[in-house]
């Protein structure tokens, strides 16, 4: 009877959210599944049956262990559970084994630590102001965010369709997040640090983090005219929050570095061996800069500027991680990929230290962070998106630029992740749940701000009215056409270079609210 | 309005990615020679009609092999047979060649015969009910648009229809009832005896709604005055009726043979009193006594038919006598419980024909509502484990008591006025002063019910049946649904027959 009066009660939508939501996912568990739920078996048995100083070493599959030893540690807490469900997923040996038992349990083990994330969210519900409250239920932001975050598209395919562990890694980043926005900075920072040591990709958010702390946390206090007052510099919560990070990494890289593992451990966390990107062109600024050089090339050969003979023949697109040899346009090396980035970076962080203006701009600068390495990273997954996406959610209820922006961004990164469901049967469920969550954010939204200018200009209702046919021109009809199989990598290239532009749109908008936005002076700190 | 469109909007695409989950993670019998399961007849149907003439539809002949998924539904299925079949000819061929297609199965005819269910689907049962919660009297947009959702998220229908794949097209021959419902209630009476006769034409088993249809519509004729307006109205109703089913049998009508062929088709009655394990009444007093075995057929078939024309019958006379949208509804869903529980060769899905009607009143009695239409989901469970569909009708199950409870606040609405049970009450009290308990009696069989299906369903899951006793859990299961539905008859019957006095007594306190 517990369980019906919190289904029943008044307050309870976020439960019936949550609930509903762990449902759907259920509903998903017999559906296709990538390499990477492979990969995270291979992972458990690593783990289970190695001792942690082979972790790192052990190659019998070509899925190495890729990730920081605390998400090592967390499988193999796993694979204690995993045991009494099947035994024989433990083995090192057994590549590609898929009984029933353990698709259930890896499935059921992504929807169970799930609940971080809807913990997360019910936090980030709260530091939500509500001053724009209406009395209907559904018209309030804490409603709207809540339903943005715990359906987020992206997240439903990556973690239960195609199978990733993201929906409690992105928990305790929208955790740390909430405590900072609450104020309790050591707890974001100790949140943060050990979301690191689960998955690296987190390092692209890191400056916005560190800028942050140190600027609003040890620094006291402000001048008058905003700027940072040297003299109130505070020791003790450097030191705390050094300890923090400190501590947090011992207790993480210590056992690897007391056995001089360290250099190998990192040598699979950053393998630049990869290609600049990955077999499917992330829609981020390389996908230009290589659909750029496509053409360019074409039109050399056209005009006669080139000679045929010295063009590589490898199609970055087939489908293989490789090296790409630029044909007109000169080659992107590692270091340059990263110069890119930082000065990308730049711009926010100085904004963060210069124009304080409490957690929201913390936010922003974190946002951005996020999708500049996203634009300019050296092999990018396309699911790197969400890392912007999810904390943009947050940003999206509080103004209406920001919403427009959150619905631009959202809507091309999640039609971006589409190749990733490419089997025939996952195509209604990817187009419906699409349709689903794009439908609701749009409106949703614009109802909260009805009363402000209209979300879209002309240009931006094109564009996303575009995404369309663009579906239906390469799933449906590009497969029936003569070019199928003399390019057929036209649908990945058409759909990655027109995702690319929404989503540089996207960055360069906020980039220009966030630099032109006048500064705030918050008198009530000092 | 544009929140509640919104909502409308997502709420119906949100259960669309449902029902293409469902439809994924079961496909019964796929691949099983020789008789390669349901999914099979629904093609072998197609090439059937394709390919031979409608003269040989429904008769044995070299190239029509009757025991092998033969045609035993009503002219208009094998229309829409025929309709698939012709876009199935344009897409392969090969899916409905005579003959060498039998047993046909491939990932591209999968998502074919699937879309086609969905088509049937969008364009029939889904505005249907959109419609229908539009036209309810009363209530705010916000309430409208959750009982939408509560509708569409019945567990049985979706699991049936999209998991099951056997009858697959229950949403058609019910869509159509729905239209004829809103036709009669809206005071459209040609169309919605027209959508209704297209009903009975697609599915005989629609024929468990036509009492209450029938005497619904005589009644209106007899209050308008069967010498003025009542009369006219009969005559075009009649002609209406005639003329939809002459339309829909016309090719059958060239000889008399043929006609009598298509109706011993329809209604087998050589396959007994009940086939495997219904939650009806013979089956389950079947543990007591073998009345399939001692009776001989023809009484079989009497006993049945008395029986069901006797507990239908008061409700059916008190809808005569006072036609009332709301009394139909109720009558509608007394009458096909009677023929569920009574009448001669039932299947466990009729009791799909049973919820359609309690979906419509889900919005005036939510509890008891709600409760119907979850035990109706735990009938089926035999059928549902036979398709491996644990998963599905456990999240789907759950997802409707939850939006049941959170929408209608169910646990709040068991008062006597809000089970419709005030003036019944009233009138016992008059012999028993005491009589006061009754929804706290209620209150407490709910729980007990949901411990008990619970329960039955754990064991069923978990617990190997003792081997002298292979069916134990099954029987038990439909024992305890058999139970519950004799329940719900004279529980339905009671708020029939106690309707009219209500609304007198409101209006004296008025």
């Amino acid at each position: 009877m517990a369980a019906l009066g919190f289904a029943t009660g008044g307050g309870s939508w976020f439960s019936a959210l949550a609930l509903g939501v762990t449902l759907l996912k259920c509903l998903l568990i017999p559906t296709y599944h990538s390499t990477d739920f492979e990969v995270h078996r291979n992972w458990l048995a690593i783990t289970h049956s190695l001792p942690v100083s082979q972790w790192y070493y052990e190659a019998t599959s070509e899925w190495t262990l890729d990730y920081p030893p605390f998400f090592a540690w967390f499988e193999y807490v796993l694979s204690h559970v995993a045991k009494y469900f099947d035994q024989e997923m433990l083995n090192i040996h057994n590549l590609n084994y898929c009984s029933s038992r353990t698709l259930l349990f890896q499935r059921f083990s992504v929807i169970f630590t799930d609940a971080l994330f809807v913990y997360a969210v019910h936090e980030c519900c709260k530091c939500i102001d509500g001053k724009k409250s209406s009395k209907e239920l559904t018209e309030k932001p804490k409603f709207i965010l809540s339903v943005l975050l715990l359906w987020n598209f992206g997240l439903l395919i990556v973690d239960h369709i195609h199978f990733q562990y993201n929906g409690f890694l992105f928990g305790l980043m929208l955790l740390s997040i909430a405590r900072l926005f609450q104020k309790r900075h050591l707890e974001g920072a100790f949140l943060f640090a050990v979301l690191l040591h689960f998955k690296h990709i987190y390092l692209y958010v890191a400056p916005a983090y560190g800028v942050y702390l140190l600027r609003s946390y040890c620094f006291t206090a402000n001048k008058p005219d905003g700027s940072v007052r040297w003299n109130s510099f505070s020791f003790v919560r450097v030191i705390s929050l050094g300890l923090i990070a400190f501590l947090v990494s011992a207790l993480s890289l210590g056992p690897f570095l007391a056995s001089n593992q360290l250099p190998q451990v990192f040598s699979r966390l950053f393998p630049f061996k990869r290609g600049l990107c990955h077999a499917y062109w992330a829609p981020n600024f390389w996908a230009l800069y290589n659909a750029l050089d496509k053409v360019l090339s074409i039109i050399g050969l056209q005009l006669k500027l080139l000679d045929p003979e010295k063009i590589p023949k490898v199609s970055m697109t087939s489908g293989l991680v490789q090296q790409f040899q630029h044909t007109v346009l000169p080659s992107v090396t590692p270091l340059a990929t990263f110069i890119g980035t930082l000065i990308a970076i730049l711009p926010s962080i100085f904004c963060l230290w210069f124009k304080p203006q409490g957690p929201r701009g913390f936010l922003r600068c974190l946002i951005l962070c996020a999708l500049s390495s996203f634009m300019f990273g050296w092999h990018v997954h396309e699911k790197a998106i969400l890392l912007a996406v999810l904390p943009m959610s947050l940003l999206s209820v509080g103004k209406a630029g920001d919403a427009s922006i959150f619905l631009i961004l959202t809507t091309t990164g999640h039609y971006s992740l589409f190749p990733l469901l490419f089997t025939a049967p996952e195509l209604p469920v990817k187009i419906l749940l699409m349709l689903l969550f794009t439908i609701y954010s749009i409106s949703s939204l614009k109802t909260l701000f009805r009363k402000e200018k209209p979300l879209f200009n002309w240009m931006e209702t094109f564009y996303l009215l575009g995404l369309g046919p663009l579906e239906v021109c390469c799933e449906f009809i590009f497969p029936f056409t003569s070019w199928k199989l003399k390019y057929p990598f036209i649908p990945l290239l058409l759909t990655s270079v027109y995702c690319a532009v929404g989503i540089t749109y996207a960055w360069f908008k906020l980039y220009i609210s966030v630099l032109t936005d006048p500064l705030v002076l918050k008198t009530k700190k000092q | 309005m544009i929140v509640s469109w919104m909502w409308l909007h997502c709420t119906s695409l949100g259960l669309l990615t449902i029902f293409f989950e469902i439809k994924k993670t079961a496909f019964l019998g796929a691949g099983k020679p020789p008789m390669f399961g349901d999914y099979e007849a629904q093609r072998h149907w197609q090439e059937i009609t394709f390919n031979l003439p409608v003269r040989q539809w429904y008769f044995n002949t070299s190239d029509n092999n009757l025991q092998y998924w033969g045609l035993d539904y009503p002219p208009l299925t094998a229309y829409h047979s025929l309709l698939c079949a012709y876009v199935a000819e344009f897409i392969n061929p090969d899916w409905i060649a005579l003959h060498t297609s039998r047993g046909y199965e491939s990932q591209a005819h999968k998502l074919f015969m699937r879309a086609t269910v969905f088509i049937a689907d969008v364009l029939i049962y889904i505005p249907a009910v959109i419609l229908y919660c539009c036209c309810l009297k009363e209530t705010s947009t916000k309430r409208k648009i959750t009982n939408v959702l509560c509708i569409l998220l019945y567990p049985g229908l979706i699991l049936i229809d999209y998991g099951h794949f056997q009858n697959i097209y229950n949403s058609v021959s019910l869509g159509f009832a729905l239209w004829g419902v809103l036709g009669v209630s809206c005071d459209w009476d040609l169309l919605g005896s027209l959508a209704f006769c297209l009903a009975v034409n697609y599915k005989q088993m629609e024929l468990y709604h036509s009492l209450p249809f029938f005497c619904f519509l005589l009644g209106k004729c007899f209050k308008k005055g069967l010498k003025g307006k009542g009369f006219v109205l009969l005559i075009k109703l009649a002609c209406t009726v005639v003329a939809s089913f002459l339309l829909c049998w016309l090719p059958f009508f060239a000889e008399r043979e043929q006609t009598l062929q298509v109706l011993r088709r329809l209604f087998p009655v050589d396959r007994g009193l009940f086939e495997d394990k219904v939650a009806n009444i013979w089956c389950s007093f079947n543990v007591f006594l073998k009345i399939k075995d001692i009776l001989p057929r023809h009484s079989q078939v009497i006993i049945s038919f008395c029986f069901t024309f006797l507990s239908l019958l008061p409700a059916c006379i008190k809808l005569t006598l006072q036609p009332s949208p709301k009394g139909f509804r109720f009558t509608l869903v007394s009458c096909a419980l009677s023929f569920f529980l009574f009448s001669f060769q039932v299947h466990e899905k009729s009791i799909l024909l049973v919820s359609l009607p309690v979906c419509l009143v889900l919005n005036e009695i939510p509890f008891i509502s709600t409760w119907f239409l979850l035990v109706s989901t735990f009938s089926m469970l035999p059928l549902l484990l036979k398709d491996e569909l644990l998963m599905p009708s456990v999240v789907t199950v759950m997802a409707f008591f939850i939006a049941c409870a959170t929408s209608f606040s169910i646990f709040e609405k068991i008062s006597e006025e809000e089970l419709r049970l005030q003036s019944f009450s009233v009138s016992v009290r008059k012999y028993l002063p005491c009589f006061t308990f009754l929804p706290r009696i209620i209150q407490h069989l709910f729980l007990i019910s949901v411990v008990a299906i619970v329960l039955l369903t754990l064991m069923t899951v978990t617990l190997d049946p003792p081997g002298e006793l292979p069916d134990l859990f099954s029987v038990l299961v439909c024992f305890v649904s058999c139970l519950h539905f004799l329940f719900f008859l004279v529980y339905f019957n009671i708020v029939i027959m106690w309707d009219r006095r209500n609304g007198r007594n409101q209006k004296k306190i008025n």
